[in-house]
């Protein structure tokens, strides 16, 4: 089993709930898809091309400042529960790790460089696909990560780029910029009153789209949305982001006012509804996945209302991730069956609940 | 068998009927079940071609067949890419430029890239030592796998003068 403590921060610094908006915002994330000149793209490419691209983008992270000490996994190494529990970690894609079917195998050559905040996947749809993700609700510094580590391997490996076309993707849904940009956003004011299905609706007619909280199609759990730019072509990377932002900021906005409206006009219902939550977070004997999920929502919403107070955001975010199949399975160091799963996650979630005090 | 109707072509068409209570089975070649109406395997296969390719927008005017150009890098032709929704590689890019352009407008609103220029290492006529030195790894790397043994200690000494 690998290691996660040898990885930068375990890749989860940006659970660390330190932010900006944090309390609504999980986390922000930046991918830009690049592929080196000469190789066909990996879905047509052979065994042996995918090493030859595995290995130039090794050597020119070596080469880099920016990513000489990133940690280089190999997926196409590692056993399904270890992929599974990099892509829980939101740090492989679900393509990249090939968890669709039962036996799927990744493809030779599948890698991720793991480094904070950024890293690289490598063979996944595109030769690199650079990320960071960050705490909370903050654009600028993930794009600024992005950045330099994008320019930096830029000069050591020579990029597909097209005049007019830009950066050339696999699929074209990518060209252009590359760039895609995701908000986790907590929006459980919204779904309430019901005001949610107008606010999405709104957002794909400004050239945004949502997600659930595995970004492309998951579904959408414990009021979790991934927004994030549709067209990656005809604007630049700035325009793309500021409208990505400025959009956020309203969401943020109609949230905070969904909220306000909940508790002038029902606080008595909504303050049982989150101690409800709490409560059988705190003390139920089984828990699924979902019901977690819709859970922590419930006492998230009392957290950011300060209804429930000494209970820190950083432990939610981190019951998030760690209450997850794989993540149960690794903190008990062997496989786990799917019926002792709701037993052993209710176990975990109290003894975290148990040692905060409400 | 000879056709039951023109007795002169081979039957590859078994055609039963009931007429009247009674089973009647006609051997017929192409041509003569053509003529009575009887739709055969390839007349059904070209008609929902003829379909699809003009539900594509494409119709039967299409100067060339989507799987007769082939990109000469990858060997991808249009059709790999209706089917797969990927391209092969970065010269597809060139190869498809007509079409890609329009597909571009319609999922982005435009196809002219204005973010960051890009310029690939060594483009600008020089390229830095690093870079150099990557590609002199990945020459060596493939000498060692083709066993062209001379021409990566060639590369091995070149590689260590500049480091």
């Amino acid at each position: 089993m690998i290691d996660l403590a040898l990885l930068p921060d375990g890749g989860l610094g940006w659970l660390h709930a330190s932010g900006p908006h944090s309390q609504i915002v999980l986390s922000t994330r930046i991918r830009l898809a690049r592929n080196v000149m000469g190789h066909p793209f990996s879905q047509r490419a052979t065994d042996a091309e995918r090493r030859a691209v595995l290995a130039r983008v090794t050597d020119a992270a070596g080469a880099s400042e920016r990513l000489r000490r990133a940690v280089l996994l190999r997926v196409d190494e590692l056993s399904r529960p270890d992929r599974q529990l990099l892509h829980e970690r939101h740090l492989v894609s679900k393509e990249l790790a090939a968890l669709d079917g039962e036996g799927a195998r990744p493809r030779v050559g599948a890698a991720v460089l793991v480094d904070d905040p950024g890293g690289v996947m490598v063979n996944e749809e595109d030769h690199l696909r650079m990320q960071a993700m960050l705490s909370g609700f903050d654009l600028e510094s993930a794009y600024a990560a992005l950045e330099s580590i994008d320019s930096e391997l830029g000069r050591l490996l020579p990029f597909a780029f097209h005049s007019e076309f830009g950066y050339l993707t696999s699929c074209p849904t990518n060209a252009g910029t590359g760039l895609r940009a995701s908000v986790l956003i907590h929006l459980p004011g919204l779904v309430l009153t019901k005001e949610i299905g107008k606010v999405l609706q709104g957002l794909t007619q400004v050239g945004l789209t949502f997600r659930g909280l595995y970004g492309e199609g998951s579904e959408v759990v414990g009021n979790f949305f991934q927004l994030s730019n549709q067209t990656t072509l005809g604007k630049a990377e700035g325009e793309l982001l500021d409208h990505l932002g400025r959009i956020v900021r309203q969401v943020i906005e109609y949230e905070e006012q969904a909220r306000d409206v909940l508790l002038k006009t029902a606080a008595g219902t909504v303050e049982d509804k989150v101690w409800r939550a709490y409560g059988l977070l705190r003390y139920a004997r089984s828990l699924s996945f979902e019901e977690t999920m819709n859970l922590l929502s419930g006492v998230r919403l009392g957290v950011g209302l300060n209804l429930i107070t000494g209970l820190s955001v950083y432990t939610l975010n981190k019951l998030l991730i760690h209450t997850q199949p794989a993540h149960l399975a690794a903190m008990e160091g062997r496989q786990v069956g799917d019926p002792e799963l709701p037993v052993i996650r209710a176990t975990y979630v109290r003894s975290l609940l148990g040692a905060e005090t409400t | 068998m000879r056709c039951d109707n023109c007795k002169e072509r081979d039957a590859v068409i078994n055609l039963t009927q009931v007429e009247h209570d009674t089973k009647v089975t006609l051997h017929l070649c192409e041509q003569c079940a053509q003529e009575k109406g009887i739709e055969t395997g390839t007349t059904a296969l070209k008609s929902t071609l003829g379909t699809f390719l003009s539900a594509m927008g494409k119709g039967t005017n299409l100067p060339v067949p989507a799987d007769t150009v082939r990109c000469p890098s990858c060997g991808a032709t249009l059709n790999d890419f209706r089917e797969s929704g990927r391209l092969g590689c970065a010269h597809c890019y060139q190869v498809f430029a007509e079409q890609l352009r329009d597909l571009l407008r319609r999922l982005h609103g435009s196809s002219q890239h204005v973010g960051e220029r890009y310029v690939a290492p060594g483009a600008d006529g020089e390229s830095s030592a690093a870079s150099e030195l990557l590609e002199l790894r990945d020459q060596l790397r493939r000498a060692v796998e083709n066993e062209n043994f001379e021409r990566a200690a060639e590369l091995r000494d070149q590689i260590r003068v500049r480091e």
